[in-house]
């Protein structure tokens, strides 16, 4: 019990090799499906375990922190452990027949070794307490997602991949040239001891100059608007699989991240007397409305939900920049919401593109009369994303808005509104791609996606449904986690 | 003067720094740009281990007569950091080599003129 929060990396870390040398086939998926499900279980004890005790704070090697690198978990990573957790045991039945369908047969056990470092990578940025930690886990997890993306069965899977390559390195180095600078004025890389040693030397130039590179760098990671030219390449030409679980995860540890070292690693609102707060808002806003306006013209549908994934992100950003304790609930709310509904939808055009191996506009019309289910699963996740009452997505934009109010903040609230009704023109277009235009001869003869894609899709619908009814578990979780966090403005 | 000098190595940290990102941002050769992150990097393992030494210190080993040494922190980081350098580098230079045989060329204007010829 007491090495739940080491378990949670290891396991996928000496799994990977092991998953390596198999034979390719079905048992690499098996055992990966196994190591998932583990480590779902483990990151719900986990979860329970801070919830009814408090915080943990694991000694790795049993050496006693500072000097040890400690796992210190509390409620706000312990919940984004248990989403990137989750979100891999959902997707893992999925794969099996998607990843047969995408990815060459010699190279299947390769692909599940590769998943579970960059599941390993995930989990370790959001368990370990140790900021240079921080910075291997994230290569990690960049490693061997650059490696899963460049996978893709068309070339320009090659391109994106090495695109997000050099913007990621270029985001960790950045990461990493800010922690030098502040272990050069502290003397330590541990995040809690950090924060007791930074308030004393908060004048110093090193230290704001080390906090603009750590904050860019995440910023990079975390595809914040303008840095998020990356994304949407990754995600169009991603396998299914990986873009599933990338949308769902990868951009999340990075909100995390962000949040962390803005509120517990820079304690006592720091973050405020920069230039950071307005500078999210800013972006945020921008991020909002411009990727959502890009969103609109695509014809790709995947390349479509990766730029309204970029304006996701801008709702996170806004509420990080609120730096209100309602606005950090609202960015964790959003943050989990998010990889829901984003995961539904991604899962729902992976089984289109299962079926008929494409997911333009112009290749879809009338799938949603042959593909009810699958169809189906595409309007709750749609709607989600828009904010309709009743569904998850509703919570988290409410949140943000009484954030906004909160703050008096009248330009984020009307660009929170104009960013949903934005979301209603993309959301339409796929629909009425799907269902309103005549279908095609070749769609006609197309079958409903199979049972093994079709249950995860769904599993992931209706958790958008219960969450936007139910919200006690989620926004109790996310208003610990920002009391955690310590967000100071008003 | 004092100040430009006694500061050398931060000068040749920030100069190998700007070398290298404007390598990466201003070429369109994928390998060139990938020479210039590795600089890019090199100037941060330069900074760390420039930041962990100590005046009149030795190399951090155990040895009788010897008490002042460097802090060797940073050295084991940067260890570290270069073994993630290396491995990024030889993943990045292994996309090249896909792209230059699923293009034919690593020129990056190139590539997109294919891309959006089709």
């Amino acid at each position: 019990m007491d090495h739940i929060s080491l378990l949670l990396v290891v396991i996928p870390l000496i799994a990977a090799p092991i998953v390596a040398i198999l034979p390719n086939g079905r048992i690499p998926w098996a055992l990966t499906l196994l190591v998932t499900a583990v480590c779902a279980a483990l990151a719900g004890v986990q979860l329970w375990s801070i919830v009814h005790e408090g915080v943990i704070s694991y000694e790795l090697g049993g050496w006693a922190p500072p000097w040890g690198i400690e796992y210190r978990i509390d409620a706000v990573n312990a919940f984004v452990a248990l989403i990137v957790a989750g979100i891999a045991a959902i997707t893992l039945p999925y794969a099996l027949l998607s990843v047969e369908k995408e990815i060459p047969k010699h190279q299947i056990s390769l692909f599940y070794c590769a998943f579970l470092l960059c599941l390993c990578g995930l989990l370790g940025i959001t368990q370990t307490g140790d900021i240079f930690n921080v910075f291997v886990f994230l290569e990690v997890s960049s490693l061997s997602s650059y490696a899963l993306i460049s996978l893709g069965k068309k070339r320009q899977a090659l391109t994106s991949a090495y695109q997000y390559l050099i913007m990621g390195t270029i985001g960790a180095t950045f990461f990493l040239i800010g922690v030098g600078l502040l272990y050069s004025q502290t003397g330590t890389l541990n995040m809690a001891d950090l924060a007791e040693r930074l308030p004393a030397v908060f004048e110093h130039k090193t230290v704001h100059t080390g906090f603009a590179f750590i904050v860019i760098g995440i910023a990079l990671k975390l595809a914040l608007f303008p840095l998020h030219l990356w994304l949407p390449n990754a995600y169009t030409y991603a396998p299914t699989v990986i873009t599933i679980f990338l949308a769902a995860t990868a951009t999340k540890v990075a909100v995390y991240l962000m949040l962390r070292v803005l509120f517990t690693v820079f304690p006592n609102g720091f973050a405020l007397g920069t230039p950071a707060d307005e500078l999210f808002i800013i972006l945020g806003i921008a991020g909002i409305l411009i990727a959502s306006v890009y969103a609109i013209y695509q014809m790709d549908i995947k390349r479509l939900l990766a730029y309204s994934s970029v304006a996701q992100v801008g709702y996170m950003a806004l509420g990080i920049g609120f730096a209100s304790a309602m606005g950090v609930t609202a960015t964790i709310l959003h943050l989990f919401n998010h990889a829901l509904m984003k995961g539904a939808l991604f899962m729902a055009v992976g089984a289109i593109i299962y079926r008929i191996g494409a997911c333009r506009m112009e290749n879809i019309h009338g799938l949603g009369r042959q593909m009810p289910w699958t169809f189906a699963a595409i309007i709750i996740g749609g709607l989600s994303l828009i904010g309709v009452p009743g569904t998850a997505g509703f919570i988290s934009k409410w949140y943000l808005i009484l954030a906004a109010l909160e703050q008096e903040n009248w330009i984020a609230v009307a660009v929170i509104l104009i960013g949903s009704l934005l979301a209603v023109v993309y959301v339409g277009k796929i629909i009425e791609a799907l269902y309103f235009k005549p279908a095609l001869e070749t769609n006609l003869t197309v079958k409903e996606a199979p049972l093994l894609l079709l249950l995860p899709t769904w599993v992931l619908a209706l958790a958008n449904i219960y969450f936007g009814l139910n919200t006690e578990l989620t926004v109790g979780i996310a208003e610990s986690a920002a009391k955690m966090l310590g967000a100071v403005a008003k | 003067m004092d100040f430009i000098l006694g500061h050398y190595n931060y000068w040749i940290v920030i100069f190998l720094m700007m070398v290298g990102f404007y390598t990466v941002i201003s070429r369109g050769n994928l390998v060139k740009k990938i020479v210039g992150l590795n600089i890019f990097q090199v100037s941060v393992f330069l900074l760390y281990i420039s930041l962990s030494t100590v005046d009149g210190g030795t190399t951090p080993i155990v040895k009788e007569g010897f008490d002042l040494y460097s802090n060797p922190l940073p050295h084991v980081l940067i260890l570290t950091a270069i073994v993630v350098g290396v491995a990024t580098t030889a993943l990045g230079l292994a996309l090249v080599v896909r792209i230059k045989e699923a293009y034919g060329t690593i020129e990056e204007d190139e590539i997109h003129e294919q891309d959006h010829s089709l």
